[in-house]
């Protein structure tokens, strides 16, 4: 059946490169903006060929398709999530018949199987099972992840990875992420260029509500559902771990719920909502997914075949915001590298921190996580002088305990530097704690 | 469990595939969605217009048609993530078409690989279509066509051209297009209204704040900010001849004398319900004003004087106008945001905004009623459009659609009254208005250079002899910005006139170094944009592009204009 698989074309000669004809106008010709000293054809094309990439998250399925639809031809995809059927309104590698499979491996198969000459290897895991050795081999690294985590994590390892002696050592990454009509594209040169976590508080964690209201004086549906989810479970259900993801669950959380609301007169309860407020859902389209990934992939096609600037260079626009709610805005600029950047800051500076010296450090760890520039769920806290907290392991966990009611001013020193760390990230917080 | 109420039916099939958009554009959205039949008008490499629908297709569009008489190439394989090996040889129509569908099986896909002249010649052939998209190029004279037919027929049209790096797009709306649910920013939209109380509110404020000096402290720290700020303005309105603070000057002495009453010796030191307060002062006491395009509304002609056959739209517009004229305020929206305060008095202060926004609904309704009347229309209103009207009264967006640049060999374009507006960007450092330019210029050289007379698609500038069609476009392209100065009667320096031909000429050379090509990249986000714009207008929810977007991939950028 060898004649009804294919046309015989790709066997023709020159009918490989007959497929590239329109990417070939690009790589073939220079143009207003390419750098003189770039030589278009041959040397490009093969260069194209040549470089290894890595695609992530939840962007995933677009930027496999545009990165093969590019002519990169050794793509590697991780991706932990197996396929929700609530993925399948816009990552369209998937069907309702691969719900539950692992995504990196059937967007690798499809993409293969539909950009003939593609090589597409999965990982089904976390980015962070890979170390510094696994990252070296690819040239760039285009991410499309869902969690600030992971997105902080690979920004610091990469950052880390950087040896001044070793040119090849220096991974551009390219990082997108969308939130219902809003995204934004951004590439790093690690070390260089300012990074993710100099960008942390672009995205400023929205603000929790006190346990206090929850408790008391729940004035909005989210606020019963809060409290069915933190406080009614954990007082009736403790011996059941919550699954987010079992209806059954859910449906308790929302009946309780809708009960307490019912209670104080709220109106507005649902099972979407309720779904929306414990999951953290994040509205998705396939439109935005779209945008942002592509303006990705641009950059990396860009960046790869120097047939156009890019962003990220040094002293250039490295960020593109979007916003397509209200027509259609771009805003494309230059964010700043920050000296004191606890990952990629030049000088290891502590930054000057204002606290209420009568805060408990309990208190003051939870204004971490809320804290744009930190956003620390499991710290650990060392002065100059002692350990005031650590996470792990258990025994200095036990032993450090008790500090975590003590006021900040019995703990330590107005001015006094102390070090945080979280085992989220591979690096430290130096802050100067000011009591105001 | 005795205590639980009976359990719930949970979310059905098609609930939870479509979960992550229904919060966006909500069941009414998706019904919209589903009703719709959208051609695309395939031309070129195709990439753009397939990429589009993709995003159409996933969200559940019901619909969709692919007219295209393209025979799949290789070339094609190289762009086009919707066609297999085993597709070189055959209708591009019907293997994108069938590549699109198993995307989700609740959508219908046809195909039609007639070309696009003789589908045309059926004066029928475009009636089953709520929506066309035509991706360049196109002969103009096709084009014009399709846009005498959306102006005609009242069917948004769109036009997308896809070149290397570059993309554009248009929107063909018709010329009355109102948009309600514009899903305005939650934050800018509370409306208080604490200028202009009503009884009911004066009465539950004085209420919450009866000897506030003496309460007790947990009482003192629950006073919803509201009441408190309706209690200071009370005893600033004494000492001001009854006037509130009117500048910012007297604002901040305002917000201080707020700031100054919170009590310090609380446990926490501080009261939360008074420091939203003073956080509130600068943003809600300032006048309930709508927005000018909202007074602009009420002087359309159309909301004026409600003719028989009026859209419900304008028969609501007029109603909220006279509510406007008889109070100088629009219908309050009635919606209240968290605050700190006991859950009853909350609860209660809902209560008291609810129900005068309903009252305000009701009076609205009764003038929707009589103008029904007077006009002899033959069903009424539904209830919920009105009240959907009134809530979101200050927000409401109109947009004025009208047909974009079809270019003609010989004809110069009319830029007509936005010939001021952009000759005066044109020079603008970051405009992409000479990008705009050099895509009419490309246009316009693809109509000169016709293959022949009939069938063939016309040359494509660059796909040759670059050099040779740079400068011809160029030539053309200087001629178009030459003519809109001219007509705009702007006098532009020298040096920023140069310096603009720069940019146009760098346009011109960037777009015709493609040689007519799509770049996947550039298709895909162009495909992503449209998408969402689609999205837009089919729903009528949020606010749509008025009316061309350009895009530079080489610079990461966009820029809205209005030809
Ligand atoms: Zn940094």
């Amino acid at each position: 059946m060898d004649e009804a698989t294919g046309t015989g074309l790709p066997n023709r000669p020159g009918a490989q490169r007959m497929r590239w004809k329109y990417l070939d106008n690009i790589l073939t010709r220079h143009g207003p903006f390419t750098d003189p000293d770039w030589e278009p054809g041959e040397a490009a094309i093969e260069g194209l060929a040549r470089a290894k990439l890595l695609g992530a998250g939840g962007l995933g399925c677009e930027i496999l398709k545009n990165l093969a639809l590019s002519g990169f031809q050794d793509i590697h995809v991780i991706d932990m999530d197996t396929i929700d059927v609530s993925n399948l309104n816009r990552q369209f590698l998937f069907r309702q018949a691969d719900v539950g499979k692992y995504k990196a491996e059937v967007a690798a198969k499809f993409v293969e199987k539909r950009v003939k000459g593609v090589k597409i290897t999965p990982y089904c895991g976390k980015i962070q099972d890979k170390d510094e050795e696994y990252y070296k081999q690819f040239a760039i690294i285009v991410c499309g992840l869902d969690s600030i985590e992971a997105r902080r994590w690979i920004n610091a390892t990469l950052v880390g990875m950087v040896d001044d002696q070793d040119p090849d050592s220096m991974k551009p990454l390219i990082d997108g992420g969308t939130e219902g009509f809003k995204g934004q594209a951004r590439v790093i040169f690690p070390t260089m260029t300012s990074c993710i976590e100099c960008q942390l508080d672009m995205h400023a964690p929205r603000a929790a509500v006190p346990l206090c209201t929850l408790a008391t004086i729940p004035r909005q549906p989210q606020h019963c559902i809060e409290w069915a989810h933190i406080i009614a479970w954990e007082e009736e259900r403790k011996d059941i771990t919550l699954d987010n993801d079992d209806p059954e669950h859910i449906t308790w959380l929302y009946q309780k719920a809708l009960t307490r609301a019912q209670e104080f007169n709220i109106p507005g309860v649902t099972y979407s909502m309720t779904q929306g407020v414990v999951k953290n859902i994040i509205p998705a389209i396939a439109s935005t997914n779209a945008i942002v990934a592509a303006s990705c992939c641009n950059e990396a096609f860009k960046l790869a075949t120097s047939t156009n600037p890019f962003l990220g260079f040094p002293g250039t626009d490295n960020y593109m915001m979007y916003t397509g709610d209200e027509s259609i805005y771009t805003y494309t600029f230059q964010h700043m590298k920050k000296s004191d950047c606890p990952v990629c800051g030049d000088d290891n500076i502590a930054r000057p921190l204002q606290v209420d010296s009568d805060f408990t450090l309990q208190e003051f760890l939870d204004s971490l996580a809320e804290r744009p520039e930190a956003q620390l769920k499991k710290p650990s806290i060392r002065s100059q002088e002692k350990s005031l907290y650590y996470q792990f392991p258990p025994d200095l966990r036990e032993q450090t305990r008790p500090n975590l009611s003590k006021k900040l001013y019995e703990l330590v020193q107005n001015g006094e530097e102390v070090v945080i760390t979280d085992p989220a990230f591979p690096l430290t917080f130096k802050y100067k704690l000011v009591f105001k | 469990m005795a205590d639980l109420p009976p359990p719930v039916q949970g979310p059905t099939a098609k609930e939870k595939k479509y979960d992550r958009q229904l919060r966006l554009w909500g069941a009414t959205g998706q019904r919209a969605l589903e009703e719709s039949h959208i051609l695309l008008i395939n031309n070129g490499p195709g990439v753009v217009g397939l990429e589009t629908l993709k995003n159409l297709v996933l969200p559940g569009v019901g619909n969709f048609t692919i007219l295209d008489s393209a025979v799949v190439s290789e070339a094609d394989l190289g762009v086009n993530f919707f066609l297999e090996e085993e597709h070189v040889g055959g209708s591009r129509a019907e293997h994108t078409c069938n590549l699109l569908k198993e995307l989700n099986p609740d959508v219908e896909g046809y195909f039609v690989s007639e070309p696009v002249e003789s589908f045309l010649t059926n004066p029928d052939s475009l009636k089953p279509y709520t929506l066309i998209i035509v991706a360049a190029p196109i002969r103009p004279e096709l084009l014009a066509r399709l846009s005498e037919h959306a102006s005609a027929s009242s069917i948004p049209l769109f036009y997308i051209h896809s070149v290397g790096f570059y993309s554009h797009f248009s929107i063909h709306l018709p010329p009355s297009f109102p948009i309600v649910d514009t899903h305005p920013d939650p934050e800018t939209t509370s409306d208080l209204r604490l200028l202009r109380p009503w009884p009911e509110l004066v009465q539950f404020a004085e209420e919450k704040t009866k000897d506030l000096d003496n309460m007790a402290p947990d009482d003192h720290g629950h006073v919803p900010y509201v009441c408190l700020l309706l209690y200071y303005l009370k005893g600033w309105k004494k000492s001001h001849s009854g006037q509130p603070p009117q500048n910012y000057k007297e604002k901040t002495a305002f917000r201080d004398l707020v700031k100054n009453s919170a009590r310090t010796n609380s446990p926490g030191g501080g009261e939360e319900n008074y420091d939203e307060a003073v956080a509130a002062v600068l943003k809600s006491l300032n006048p309930p004003e709508p927005s000018s395009a909202v007074k602009e509304l009420f002087k359309d002609p159309e909301c004026l004087l409600v003719k028989e056959g009026a859209s419900a739209f304008w028969i609501i517009a007029h109603a909220v106008s006279l509510f406007y004229t008889k109070y100088g305020v629009l219908p309050l929206p009635g919606s209240v945001p968290d605050m700190k305060a006991r859950s009853a008095d909350y609860i209660e202060l809902q209560n008291v905004y609810k129900s005068k926004a309903r009252r305000d609904v009701t009076e609205v309704t009764e003038s929707v009623r009589f103008l029904e009347r007077s006009i002899k229309r033959s069903t009424q209103i539904e209830e919920k459009d009105i009240e959907a009207f009134c809530k979101n009264a200050a927000h409401i967006k109109l947009v004025r659609g009208r047909p974009f640049h079809v270019m003609n060999a010989g004809k110069t374009v009319q830029w007509g009254e936005r010939a001021k507006a952009l000759a005066q960007n044109l020079t603008f450092q970051d405009s992409l208005i000479p990008l705009y330019i050099a895509f009419l210029a490309y246009d316009t050289f693809t109509v000169s250079h016709e293959k022949d007379g009939l069938d063939n698609p016309p040359r494509t500038p660059g796909d040759t002899d670059t050099d040779a069609d740079v400068e011809q476009v160029t030539g053309i392209a200087f001629k178009i910005a030459d003519d809109l100065i001219k007509e705009a009667g702007a006098s532009i320096e020298e040096s920023e006139y140069s310096e603009m031909k720069t940019w146009v000429g760098e346009y011109v050379q960037e777009l015709l170094r493609a040689g007519g090509s799509e770049l996947h990249n550039i298709a895909a986000l162009t495909g992503g944009l449209v998408s969402q714009e689609v999205i837009k207008v089919v729903t009528e929810q949020y606010v749509p592009v008025d009316n061309t977007c350009i895009f530079d991939g080489v610079k990461s950028k966009t820029s809205v204009i209005r030809v």
